[in-house]
């Protein structure tokens, strides 16, 4: 494959999964006829008709619970939130249909559903379209959590989900979706649980996720050309966390940066601080770091947008702060 | 003197029931009946615990609907689900073990008493928030259709039914998915067991429009009031709207007037509604009404009824002794089922 824009990684995943399935369908809202509001679906339906690519009114806990049904019984949908954000409407059927219901109803219906669609922080959206739901959902059992950052993860990723027999919570990034890779002509598809390792390095690990990994790659350029050897970790999988990818680093490293858009309160960054003391403390030479988004709500104007989430200069602060000085 | 909706009249002569089904819809709801006075019984004596939501007084409604399906239709409930599951075939002996949280329940004892499930019985659900099993029955109908048409699957002709209480008919899901069922056609009854109260919230309190089986017409969706006190009245409708929905005509809104003859649940003193309402319902209890059709128009003897309710009585008292004897879930099996690998 030529180089690939990441919602074109995402479209043909969801294009060859169909071909490959024929209970693989997808619904939302203007997905069909509009081609999905970053075009992650553009023209499946002339492929697939208007059934497999279903429009859907704008009523997002209904179809979302329709989905959870239609797995029930065997098919496989797709949910496309036109943004996740919108997908707050759905928590219910999000949380106690699909995350719940499977054990509740002590095994007897399994739930292969997706749920996938733009989220995080953007370029001036507001709060309402600037959300990141991961902090939310990420106490709900049953759910499986995945965050893609580059085309090659995001394709290999989408279609490992799809053929998951769970409900997945698959969360692309707004301003992703234009990142260009060249992809491997041959099909591949990526383990959900497994956490990949961006940089090797042995002064600190640091564990980020989504378009934070861009943030952190950039701020590792100025850090080694300053003399550290940070190593990055995506983390890619937000529930259950890799906590042997986690745990390796750590015992080489003993220093841990987190790096996220959630915010501060409750995030993702919140639970792996919790995990990291848990079951790596003794491994520990500093307090774990976190540099995560504020706690207000993101801020329409630009440079209160900005001084919302993490800067890369934040980054290289935090690592010239807990690794020592080598003289 | 109780201001009541008038029932819908529905002239006997139009019935028509064998007696073969005649005694499959009788038997039904006496243990229906049955099932849950033995529940009732069971959560006083501290047997089962939670929130037990009893069915008595709406058999008609459950028998009417799924005594009119076939067994590979789907259904899908709400928290009062006992009576609906055993309808479409859970054996009573699983759905108690379920109440007591035995292993051997339904749900394997992870569910309760609100959250029935059997796939192997298409029943969907138990489910416990209000009208959230609606869009669930969608997606289930909606499934049926993708089969039949993205799939070329010819034998894909099932039929949804949709149970849910008045206090449902006030949700956006209710709307949501009567816009959407109507919109494609989707082979679905939505049946309304109208009982007047969401606990202690009457009708009339929380609607603008009394009258539910009217909001189907928005949808260009056909609507019917039913007495859910008379079984072969629910049935007759529900057979229409059955034909329809597996004939690809689409779906179906029916309210039926009901009542139930208990509390919200077990934990409810039960202290809205006055003694003359109760009164009033309770003269019509659907059973009584349905035994002395079976026995007026010849079509079985008053010993066959009473040979059922020793029969029935047999499977309650085998379905407690079952449930009592079951293992406990197994504590090592904390987290199974959570993961479909599980």
């Amino acid at each position: 494959m030529a180089e690939t824009l990441l919602f074109n990684a995402l479209r043909a995943a969801i294009d060859e999964e169909m071909a490959r399935d024929p209970s693989v369908f997808v619904l939302g809202e203007d997905v069909g006829h509009y081609g999905g509001s970053y075009k992650v679906t553009k023209d499946l339906y002339t492929k697939y008709g208007e059934l497999r690519v279903l429009d859907t009114p704008i009523a997002e806990n209904s179809f979302t619970g329709l989905a959870v049904g239609a797995a029930m019984t065997g098919l496989r949908p797709i949910i496309e939130g036109m943004n996740m954000g919108f997908l707050l409407l759905a928590f219910n059927q999000i949380a106690n249909n699909a995350g719940m219901l499977r054990y509740t109803s002590g095994g007897n219906y399994k739930i292969p559903l997706v749920i996938r669609g733009p989220g995080g922080v953007g370029r001036q959206l507001g709060a309402e379209h600037s959300q990141r739901l991961e902090a939310y959902f990420q106490g709900v059992p049953g759910l499986k959590m995945v965050a893609c950052s580059t085309p090659y993860n995001a394709k290999g990723l989408l279609k490992a989900a799809i053929r998951d027999d769970n409900p997945v919570i698959f969360f692309e990034h707004v301003l992703l979706y234009n990142l260009k890779e060249t992809l491997p002509d041959d099909e591949y598809v990526l383990p959900l649980d497994k956490a990949e390792t961006v940089r090797k390095g042995k002064d600190v690990t640091i564990l980020t996720y989504s378009r934070m990994r861009h943030h952190v790659t950039n701020a590792a350029k100025t850090l080694v050309q300053e003399g550290y050897d940070p190593e990055i970790i995506d983390l890619i999988s937000l529930k259950p966390l890799d906590f042997d990818t986690i745990g390796e680093s750590i015992r080489k490293t003993h220093r841990v940066i987190i790096v996220e858009e959630c915010m501060k309160t409750g995030g993702i960054g919140a639970e792996l601080v919790a995990s990291i003391n848990d079951r790596f403390f003794d491994e520990l030479d500093a307090p774990v770091i976190r540099l995560a988004s504020q706690d207000i709500p993101t801020p329409y104007n630009g440079t209160l947008e900005s001084l919302t989430i993490v800067q890369p200069a934040q980054i290289v602060e935090a690592v010239q702060n807990i690794v020592p000085l080598r003289v | 003197m109780v201001q009541e909706r008038t029932l819908p009249e529905f002239p006997t002569a139009l019935a028509s029931i064998t007696r073969e089904e005649g005694l499959v819809v009788y038997e039904d709801m006496i243990l229906g009946r049955f099932f849950e006075d033995k529940c009732a019984e069971m959560y006083y004596r501290g047997k089962m615990f939670g929130f037990v939501h009893l069915y008595n007084g709406q058999e008609a409604v459950s028998s009417g609907v799924i005594k009119a399906m076939r067994s590979d239709d789907y259904v899908c409930s709400t928290y009062r689900d006992h009576v609906h599951a055993l309808s479409a075939g859970v054996p009573a002996r699983n759905v108690m073990a379920e109440l007591f949280g035995k292993a051997t329940g339904c749900s394997k004892g992870r569910g309760g008493s609100m959250h029935l499930f059997s796939a192997e019985h298409n029943l969907l659900g138990g489910f416990a928030f209000v009208a959230e099993g609606i869009p669930v029955a969608t997606g289930a109908a909606f499934q049926t259709k993708y089969r039949r048409e993205a799939l070329g699957d010819e034998t894909a002709d099932q039929v949804t039914a949709c149970f849910f209480g008045d206090g449902a008919a006030n949700n956006g899901q209710f709307f949501e998915c009567l816009n959407m069922a109507a919109l494609w056609k989707l082979p679905i009854l939505f049946v309304v067991e109208n009982n007047k109260w969401a606990i202690g919230m009457a009708h009339e309190r929380a609607t603008s429009q009394p009258e539910i089986y009217k909001k189907a017409s928005v949808f260009g969706m056909p609507g019917f009031e039913v007495d859910g006190m008379d079984v072969l009245a629910v049935r007759s409708i529900a057979q229409e709207a059955v034909a329809r929905a597996r004939a690809g005509e689409g779906p179906t809104l029916i309210e039926a007037l009901t009542y139930r003859f208990r509390g919200h649940s077990l934990a409810d003193p039960d202290e809205m509604r006055s003694k003359a309402e109760k009164e009033v319902w309770f003269s019509r209890d659907p059973i009584k009404k349905f035994a002395a059709y079976l026995t007026e128009q010849n079509l079985v003897q008053h010993d066959e009824l009473l040979d059922i309710e020793r029969r029935i009585q047999s499977v309650i008292d085998d379905a407690v002794q079952f449930a009592q004897s079951s293992a406990e879930p197994d504590p090592s099996e904390l987290y199974r089922y959570i993961f479909a690998e599980d």
